[in-house]
């Protein structure tokens, strides 16, 4: 059990931050991806001990907090359907939705069961023979592997009642619309950690080509982090943006490729709408024509009804860097964790969430 | 007798007569054994009283089961008032179909846990439920203690220049019950902590009169622990993360999950807030009890920060811990 305090290091820690602190002389701005990363940020308080000149904003890399309401809402419907057990990660049962929750369908007497993986939807499937038990596939790189396996599995041991309503994203797309959007003047990113255990660092390339912006894969403890930010600095004050990783031990240029293998062989890249973004051209994916029966938007007829977004919550223009939670009003008032109003106030990695716990009032 | 405990074992006929004594050998002291409605019983000085109720999946776990956990919660409850725990009630609800073993084993385990802690289990009741209408076995456990002259602990004494204690490293209950629960196994060198406290408080308290305030940090973890002594006592702590004990292998299981140490469960851990110029004593002395072996100076009530839990990171950062909000879940990224 190692890997843990060698990333903690004191002394280490000391020496990168006196390197960054040495080395950035412009004023820049970073975006961490991750929700992960913002977390590690918060609870080891590195904003406090970076420079003045590097602003720190956080991305959108919540996989809870870029679900829409409208994909919710489908969730919700089918749970409501006779007959169906919805199996679903857990902080995804409490996101309000447009007109309710999973939580309060589950309350009100909805087959809901929390999961810790989809392995475990799969064995509810094949001990529930009477039902149709449909997984809430969520996630982005890093959880489509394993959904991809289940279906293989459900196909092999035919399992004929388990389907996927699927809302995985991936994450390069969505770095091109934000920084297509232009809201947030970028200097460099702090690139995801475990997404880029699946797919590598190749992905990013377009970052530094196109926009002439840094990146650096990171993981997810101090050392980590600040190296990244390192990396960033000496990209930026060098004016030679590229892909780096400090995330060695975690990430392989090329990723994982027998996983990327099995995740494009289920699924296919599609359209996909993020909350807050909106509809992102490729970004999202679907099960292949030939796994359709495991599609449960294929399988079911669901007619959750117009979506609507809660009034006054400000998760889409926190997860595009361009607000911070302390600029909602909502915020800490009639947002909390204990009543979450959106998204990014639900998820344990929400930027909203992660604000609550690590800031203080 | 069945293997499995049946609806008619709780329907005070025949079949609730043979379990019931089936128990009483394992708890048997005078005044339960009398089997009166209640029990009678001279007590004099200033009482504490407890109850809780205690689920738990699974049901056993490494380190303990739910009967080990329901008799050291609650002695623990009572003697983090300062008192001196003496009788326990016992009442179970059981989901029909429990295995009349695993209830046997949770009875030795009671037996052999009160008699560690000195606790007498004095009145109790046992209750069957139809299938899915409990998760196996419950268990309620009330608990009467009497607390020594001159025993003063509330949350609400903490004074700024005091010093906070722990007796141990935080967060092994929580992660040991995690890595049994269905679809996670993973193996864990860590049992739980789940222990009875009442002795460890009692040598503190004769090594010292200046024990503020005393509390299990049990579900919500040591950070709701610190909250409620900032917010009761209505002045700050501030802690040292470099100096708060944490197993390696529950902080390698809490970065696989994306959890907080500080907000893990403990059954065996109980944080002090002491006089400073008793801290070093009653330190010692902790260190002699085995469930104080490891304890440690964690940090200091300070005047600022009211109401308010600050943790100075190992990085030499500082941030606010918060009190938890809802279950904590596993990571999905």
């Amino acid at each position: 059990m190692k890997f843990v305090e060698e990333y903690r290091d004191p002394d280490l820690a000391k020496k990168l931050l006196e390197r960054i602190h040495k080395n950035s002389r412009k004023s820049i701005r970073l975006m961490e991806f991750c929700g992960g990363h913002t977390v590690a940020i918060f609870r080891h308080g590195i904003r406090q001990l970076l420079p003045d000149t590097i602003k720190m904003l956080s991305g959108p890399g919540c996989p809870v907090c870029v679900t829409a309401s409208a994909d919710l809402d489908k969730a919700i419907a089918l749970a409501d359907m006779k007959d169906v057990i919805v199996a679903s990660f857990g902080d995804m049962v409490r996101v309000p939705g447009s007109y309710s929750s999973l939580q309060k369908a589950k309350a009100d007497g909805a087959d809901i069961r929390i999961v810790y993986s989809v392995q475990d939807a799969l064995a509810i499937a094949s001990e529930n023979p009477g039902k149709q038990v449909v997984f809430v596939g969520i996630g982005f790189e890093t959880t489509a592997p394993t959904v991809a396996a289940s279906v293989l599995q459900a196909q092999t041991e035919e399992i004929v009642n388990y389907s996927i309503l699927s809302l995985h994203k991936i994450c390069p797309p969505v770095m091109k619309a934000i920084l297509d959007l232009g809201e947030v003047n970028l200097s460099g990113i702090i690139c995801p950690g475990h997404v880029s255990a699946i797919i590598g660092s190749h992905p990013y390339q377009f970052i530094p080509d196109h926009y002439g912006i840094a990146c650096a894969v990171s993981g997810f403890e101090p050392l980590d982090i600040l190296l990244a930010v390192d990396m960033l600095v000496g990209q930026i004050e060098s004016g030679q943006p590229r892909v780096e990783i400090a995330y060695r031990r975690g990430v392989k240029p090329e990723g994982n490729t027998q996983a990327v293998k099995l995740m494009e062989s289920v699924f296919e890249v599609s359209d996909a709408n993020w909350r807050g973004i909106g509809a992102i051209p490729a970004s999202g994916l679907r099960l292949r024509g030939e796994y359709g029966k495991y599609d449960a938007e294929k399988r079911f007829e669901i007619e959750p009804g117009p979506a609507i977004e809660p009034k006054g919550c400000i998760c889409g223009s926190i997860l595009r860097g361009v607000s911070t939670p302390l600029e909602c009003r909502l915020f800490r008032r009639t947002c909390t964790p204990e009543s979450p109003v959106g998204p990014c106030m639900v998820s344990s990695e929400g930027t909203c969430a992660t604000y609550y716990y690590y800031q203080g009032s | 007798m069945d293997d499995k405990i049946l609806l008619a074992h709780g329907s005070g006929g025949k079949l609730s007569h043979d379990l019931i004594e089936s128990f009483l050998p394992e708890l048997s002291n005078p005044m339960l054994d009398k089997l009166d409605d209640s029990a009678v019983f001279d007590l004099s000085g200033r009482l504490a009283f407890t109850t809780d109720s205690y689920t738990v999946n699974p049901i056993f776990f490494p380190g303990g089961d739910i009967g080990k956990l329901a008799v050291c919660g609650t002695v623990n409850d009572l003697s983090m008032s300062g008192a001196r725990p003496l009788y326990l009630s016992l009442s179970f609800i059981i989901e029909e179909g429990l295995p009349v073993a695993d209830l046997k084993k949770i009875l030795v385990s009671i037996k052999n846990t009160a008699a560690e802690a000195g606790v007498k289990i004095i009145t109790g009741d046992t209750k069957v439920v139809n299938r899915g209408s409990a998760d196996r076995i419950f268990i309620n456990i009330s608990g009467i203690g009497v607390i020594p002259e001159g025993v003063d602990i509330s949350a609400a004494n903490a004074r700024p220049g005091d010093k906070i204690i722990i007796n141990g490293n935080i967060g092994d209950h929580g992660i040991a019950v995690l890595s049994q629960r269905e679809g996670l196994e993973f193996k864990l060198p860590v049992p739980s902590d789940c222990a009875p406290l009442n002795g460890l408080v009692s040598e503190m308290l004769a090594a010292s009169k200046k024990i503020r305030c005393l509390r299990d940090p049990t579900r919500g973890g040591l950070a709701t622990t610190l909250n409620d002594f900032a917010e009761q006592s209505s002045f700050g702590i501030i802690i040292e993360e470099e100096r708060i004990p944490v197993h390696r292998a529950v902080m390698a299981a809490c970065e696989l999950f994306g959890f907080d140490p500080l907000y893990i469960a403990n059954e065996g851990k109980l944080a002090a807030v002491v006089a400073a110029e008793d801290a070093e004593v009653i330190l010692a002395e902790m260190k002699r009890n085995k469930y104080g072996k490891d304890a440690v100076i964690i940090g200091e009530v300070v005047a600022g920060h009211p109401g308010q839990v600050v943790m100075k990171t190992t990085l030499g950062a500082s941030r606010i811990v918060d009190m938890p909000v809802g279950e904590l879940l596993p990571r999905i990224c």
